[in-house]
């Protein structure tokens, strides 16, 4: 016998196909929407039409008295049971239903629990509201100016609008590096507003059982263990009589983190019906209510030295939370990770001063392919990293390659304090100038010049911080950031695992079995993964930030360890050998001195139910609760090339190069699956996705008609490379990969429009770089913000 | 309704109007009592119980609700379920034959063209009808073909990979068109 | 209520739904069964032919008419035919897709083989109309600046009989038409050429199914050299579909000289009114305007959209 062909058991590195496959192809997903519970309601929300206001009266008599309505809540209802506003994520509090005020258009003002949703909608329309509106802000700018209407005037000690002051780094080193530069880079820009809008909307069923006291709540969440925890605080029902189901999920991007009024409402309307009651958003409650994404300012400096050193960054960021500050941050760092900027580059000082404001807007900022602010640290940082380029007239890519930590200074210590472990960074920049064809297409460019066509090429190179966090620095509400697995191998040596996290398209039901494989040498196919209820998954902190595989990855090669420990004590006693004669191939444990002597991992499975050696405890089932002792870092170049029409403004993109190096590849198709589809995304926040507001506060951008996302036509194809730098402290070398081409992404988009720009003296355009404002920096020369309110004619 | 009884709903009030269609969905002759006012799409899941054709939008945008309405791909969010009366329908559920999947689910199961799967019954229906008027489509074909089904996950690039590959394996014949299963 | 408009909802419009309000619905067999229904509704019912911009409105209840007569189930009214004189109509259940394959259109057409591809997206366009897009009068809409630049018409059905409705006097405003309240749109007259027909429509947008942000329709009738009859219409820069007759009178009487495509390409910008909104600016929709009317004009001249 010998040991078993890894590729043929579905191991690492082999692009297994996808089990969760199989019931999605047929239509046999079960979704949010899908679940149809005996006696179950429908419940609809009334939502806000005006984005400041104080609320007179509401009269919901009209609702009550149509046929097939069941319940009415309002705010006055929900502040009786002491539910009006709930805890965020961040330690602030967020209304549930409107009470005194409502602060954002399209914020939760009533709910109708209905027989259908239809009745439920007709009786919305019936409730009247009387508004009285208040002056509204929707730019932080002009939030934080003298006069501007206080927004949280609900809370004590919240004079103004800001919400926090936060800095890290090193002013005063910084301040000397700047004032010994030869040339100071600037730059400002705006990271605009932008939506994860998956396709599948948030929604819950909440179910109440009187006779057992036990709630269970179907939910569209990444995260059911902290919804189970949000919802014991708020609704005080004891933990345990709480059961928190995600079933399959319609894609998250970060959404479905946040605990949202709706669950809230359909939960009490549950306890107080004692029936189902269904909660579904429609298209316009996702995109005008829920955890929107970014929306920071930035003003970028650089010191540079005059060949083209960094010797320092400053960095001072605006962020607009919108009405309440509910970001799922490790509790920290309330800008998140926006420090983990530049840590690809050897610079030896950096400062970062931080500020957070309240406008009349949905509440969020942290969602969306992004782990904790990253995407708009990373994209802050080429884009800087490109105008300092351009100001001191060098190459862009030299300008990196002069400036990345080279491959023999790990472990590196960057200028704000984080530790990164591994990288090849030069190779990875190599491998991509190489596929792009840098030098001939910076000849085309200058060739096509000539005939009045603009061709630009964009770099972004970055390590982002994936695979949040190590006890002592990363927690959300105090709880801290490990992940769990836990395996059980029958005794015929198939096995169930279960972990903490929760895929909504990442494939854990294919990848987390191919780690079991890994390890154990069962076939991937023997082993069945669960994820997503609470009654019976062991405690994780969920799937976002990329955190799945740096960490409930990481425990499930622990879990597997340990049982693979217990099955060589099992070996050895069947063996009738001591434990250090015992080794390991894949799949069998064998006899040093006599390698055809051996047990599989099957028969040490049957023994550990029917001939355990003496004093043993049967079985061979274990968990692990993973606690990781870093960040992982994985990183990228993306170049894209482009060419803009200087009539019309509008650019294509002529190709994308994506070079990754994510660390051991756990299945290679999905992994490149996950790199398309944030490329995808990169591309849509560069080119066409878009959440404003106007001086009223009206939302533009709360349809799929206004809120573009990209189909298959514009969508480029994207040409992908792989370079593989092990993580060091992973237990199966693997970094992590979800977000990392939505994190360096658009900086490739906006830098190549830019470089096509370049003769025309503008430094910046704000995303989406839609054609009219690639024509108005082509008419003016100058910089174009999108900053909110938006103007218009009427 | 089975020979044994019918489920005695609440009865709607006199004022609601209400008419019988018949559709024939999947093959299978269906009827169902709705007011006009119902979504072709809300008669698919929740009447008929076919829950593989999913709602994402409002605005007749993202196609995650689409099906085959005499063949050819509808949105069914924006037709009334009185709109069908007397028409065919096939939904996700009605691609697969009795025993094996149609190329197309293979292909995208093949070519991992689907990742969290919410667009994939819409993305596949529209892709089979693409493949009966074109058996052999370009790229830029499939990508046209597919522009108004809407997509977070994948980038579609292995989309089209995935309806190449049901195109090929349609081609030698050794994939058969499925038989819509009574 | 008033004849051919749509009544607005109270809501406001972030007030979005996906339930229609209750509505009777009727499915006539005949033409005149479905005028007899419209009179009965007295201004109050509604035609729902492809329904892609109305079931929309329905949901997010931008409309909510008492009654919705549905054409779809009448025969006979899906086609589109050429004339032995050259005439084009377009039945009034000729979907978008049928246009689209047309080889009919491919042969004789070229304004409308350019404009079919690019109206919302492939599986809308199985269902939705020309003649429904041209009643329903959104100011964003592909076809009636198509129409416009085709000088094409409008049949009416009646209980009083038929009549013929220029497109120019067939909207009266954003989302208004002049059909009377009983009366159904049933056929799109295009008139034949006089010469050869060519042309092309052109517009911006940012994705598949996104408005137009503006577009240009060119048709240009042409005898050899000479330009004998000329019409451009204006997508989405006003509001409504906007005729730049001046900007297609230089172009009359004569070759397509790129004097005189400049010329057009100046007049059908300062034709244009549009308003700045998240869109663009007016000065850039305007120089939109200018840029697809000049390169469509100028594709005019080399190998052209020519047609026999």
């Amino acid at each position: 016998m010998t040991a078993l062909d890894e590729i043929k058991i579905g191991g690492l590195g082999t692009s297994r196909r996808r089990v969760e496959d199989n019931r999605f192809v047929r239509g046999k997903g079960s979704y949010l929407d899908d679940i149809t519970l005996p006696g179950m309601l429908h419940m609809e929300i009334l939502r806000s039409p005006l984005a400041h206001a104080r609320i007179n009266s509401i009269d919901t008599s009209k609702a009550w008295a149509m046929p097939g309505v069941r319940l009415v809540l309002t705010g006055e209802t929900m502040a009786a049971r002491n539910l009006a506003w709930m805890p965020t994520l961040s330690y602030d509090t967020q209304a549930v239903l409107a009470t005194d005020k409502v602060r954002f258009q399209g914020q939760e003002v009533a709910c109708v629990i209905a027989d259908d949703p239809y009745i439920a909608k007709d009786a919305c329309q019936a409730i009247v509201v009387d508004y009285e509106p208040l002056p509204v802000v929707v730019n932080p700018t002009r939030s934080l100016a003298q006069g501007a209407p206080v927004i949280r005037d609900d809370k004590e000690n919240q004079p103004d609008n800001v919400i926090y002051d936060w800095e890290v780094g090193d002013k005063e080193g910084t301040d000397r590096a700047f004032a010994e530069a030869d040339v100071v880079s600037e730059i400002e820009m705006h990271y605009p507003r932008s939506h994860p809008s998956p396709i599948e909307c948030c929604g819950s069923v909440a179910d109440f059982d009187r006779s057992t006291s036990k709630l269970t709540v179907y939910l569209t969440t990444q995260a059911p263990h902290i919804i189970r925890a949000a919802v014991a605080l708020v609704a005080e029902l004891p933990e345990h009589m709480i059961r928190i189901v995600a079933p399959d999920i319609g894609g998250g991007f970060g959404n479905k983190v946040p605990v949202y009024p709706g669950y809230v409402a359909a939960i009490l309307a549950s306890i107080l019906l004692e029936r189902p009651v269904k909660w579904i958003e429609d298209r316009t409650g996702n995109l005008i209510s829920t955890g929107f994404a970014r929306d920071v300012y930035l003003k970028g400096q650089l010191a540079l030295r005059r060949d083209g050193k960094i010797l320092g960054v400053r960095m001072n960021t605006l962020a607009d939370h919108g009405a309440f500050f509910s970001d799922a941050q490790p509790s920290k760092f309330k800008i998140g990770l926006m420090h983990s900027a530049f840590a690809c580059y050897d610079i030896p000082t950096a400062h970062l001063q931080a500020r957070g404001v309240y406008t009349n807007k949905a509440p969020g900022g942290v969602a969306y392919r992004c782990s904790f602010r990253v995407t708009e640290a990373m994209f802050f940082q080429e884009r800087m990293v490109q105008a300092a380029a351009d100001d001191l007239g060098m190459d862009q890519a030299e300008f990196r390659r002069r400036n990345f930590v080279r491959d023999d200074d790990f472990p590196h210590r960057t200028p704000f304090g984080f530790l990164t472990d591994s990288g090849q960074y030069a190779k990875c920049l190599d491998v991509g100038l190489e596929a792009i064809g840098y030098e001939s297409f910076l000849q085309e460019k200058e060739e096509a010049a000539k005939r009045g066509r603009l061709l630009g090429i964009g770099i972004s190179t970055m390590t982002e911080p994936l695979g949040a966090g190590n006890s002592r620095e990363y927690d959300i509400l105090g709880i801290k950031m490990f992940d769990s697995a836990e395996l059980r191998i029958h005794m015929t040596g198939k096995a169930l695992l279960r972990t903490g996290a929760k895929s909504q398209g990442q494939g854990h039901e294919t990848t987390w079995a191919q780690i079991v494989a890994h390890e154990l040498g069962i076939p991937a196919e023997d082993v069945v993964v669960e994820e997503g209820d609470t009654d019976t998954a062991p405690f994780g902190m969920g799937t976002y930030a990329s955190r799945s595989t740096p960490v409930a990855g990481a425990a499930v090669a622990m879990v597997s360890r340990k049982i693979k420990a217990k099955a060589r004590k099992i070996a050895a006693h069947l063996l009738e050998i001591s434990e250090e004669d015992v080794e390991w191939e894949l799949g069998r444990f064998y006899v040093r001195s006599q390698p055809d002597r051996g047990v599989t991992i099957q028969e040490c499975a049957a023994a550990a139910y029917s001939n355990m050696p003496d004093g043993m405890e049967p079985g061979l089932e274990n968990v692990a609760y993973y606690d990781p002792p870093n960040l992982t870092w994985p990183f990228a170049c993306y170049i894209a090339t482009v060419e803009v029409d200087p009539e019309t403004g509008v650019w294509d993109v002529m190709r994308v190069v994506a070079v990754d190096d994510c660390g051991v590849r756990i299945n290679p198709m999905i992994v490149e699956g996950q790199i398309m589809g944030g490329l995808t995304e990169a591309y849509a926040m560069a080119n066409m996705q878009f959440i404003t507001f106007d001086e009223e506060g009206n939302c533009i951008g709360a349809n799929f008609t206004d809120y573009l996302l990209p189909t298959a036509w514009e969508t480029p194809g994207f040409e992908l490379h792989e370079v593989v730098t092990p993580c060091p402290h992973h237990p199966i070398g693997a970094k992590g990969i979800g977000e990392c081409a939505a994190v360096g992404g658009p900086a490739a988009f906006v830098n190549a429009v830019m470089d096509a720009l370049k003769g025309s003296g503008v430094r910046n355009i704000d995303m989406p770089v839609f054609p009219d404002r690639v024509y108005q920096a082509l008419q003016t020369g100058q910089d174009v913000s999108g900053a909110p309110p938006v103007r218009a004619e009427a | 309704m089975t020979s044994l009884y019918e489920e005695i709903s609440p009865t709607p009030a006199d004022e609601v109007p209400v008419r019988e269609v018949t559709i024939t969905v999947n093959g299978e002759r269906r009827s169902a009592r709705v007011e006009p006012r119902l979504l072709l799409v809300h008669l698919l899941r929740q009447g008929f119980k076919l829950t593989g054709t999913h709602i994402g939008c409002e605005t007749t945008n993202c196609g995650a609700c689409t099906v085959l309405f005499d063949g050819t791909p509808i949105k069914s969010c924006t037709m009334l379920a009185v709109q069908a009366d007397g028409h065919e329908v096939m939904t996700v559920e009605g691609l697969a034959g009795p025993s094996e999947l149609h190329a197309i689910q293979e292909g995208f199961k093949e070519e991992h063209g689907l990742q969290c799967g919410f667009c994939t019954p819409g993305m596949m229906l529209t892709s089979k009808a693409l493949l009966e008027e074109n058996p052999h489509p370009t790229e830029d074909e499939i990508r046209w073909a597919i522009s108004g089904n809407l997509c977070r996950c994948t980038g579609y690039q292995n989309i089209v990979k995935a309806v190449m590959w049901a195109a090929e394996k349609l081609d030698d014949g050794k994939g058969s068109e499925s038989e819509v299963t009574t | 209520m008033k004849p051919g408009t749509t009544e607005t909802s109270t809501q406001t419009e972030q007030e979005a739904a996906i339930y229609p309000s209750r509505l009777r619905y009727e499915a006539p067999r005949t033409l005149d069964e479905a005028t007899a229904l419209l009179a009965e509704g007295g201004g109050d019912a509604k035609v729902l032919a492809g329904g892609q911009s109305l079931v929309p409105m329905l949901k997010l209840r931008f409309a909510s008419p008492e009654m919705l007569v549905d054409i779809n189930e009448i025969p006979d009214l899906g086609y589109h035919v050429r004339d032995t004189d050259g005439t084009i109509r377009v039945g009034a259940l000729c979907r978008h897709a049928d246009l689209e394959r047309s080889t009919l259109l491919a042969q004789h057409q070229p304004t409308m083989m350019a404009a079919a591809p690019v109206v919302a997206d492939p599986i809308v366009r199985n269902r939705g109309t020309l003649v429904g897009s041209l009643c329903h009068a959104d100011p964003q809409g592909d076809w009636a600046s198509v129409m416009l630049a085709l000088d094409a018409s409008v049949v009416a059905y009646g209980p009083q009989g038929r009549r013929s409705i220029p497109i120019r006097d067939l909207v009266s405003g954003p989302f208004q038409n002049t059909l009377a309240y009983d009366e159904i749109a049933v056929e799109a007259v295009v008139p034949p050429p006089q010469g050869i027909a060519t042309g092309g429509y052109l517009k911006l947008e940012r994705r598949v199914g996104d408005f137009a942000t503006a577009g240009v329709a060119v048709a240009i009738d042409r005898v050899g050299d000479r330009v004998v009859r000329a019409g451009i219409g204006l997508t989405g820069v006003g509001g409504s579909t906007i005729a730049a007759d001046d900007a297609a009178a230089v172009l009359v009487n004569g070759p397509l000289s790129a004097e005189k495509i400049g010329e057009a390409a100046d007049l059908a910008a300062a034709a244009a009114q549009p308003h700045t909104d998240h869109r663009g600016s007016s000065d850039f929709k305007r120089q939109l305007v200018r840029v697809f009317t000049r390169r469509l004009l100028t594709g005019l001249t080399t190998s052209g959209e020519e047609a026999a």
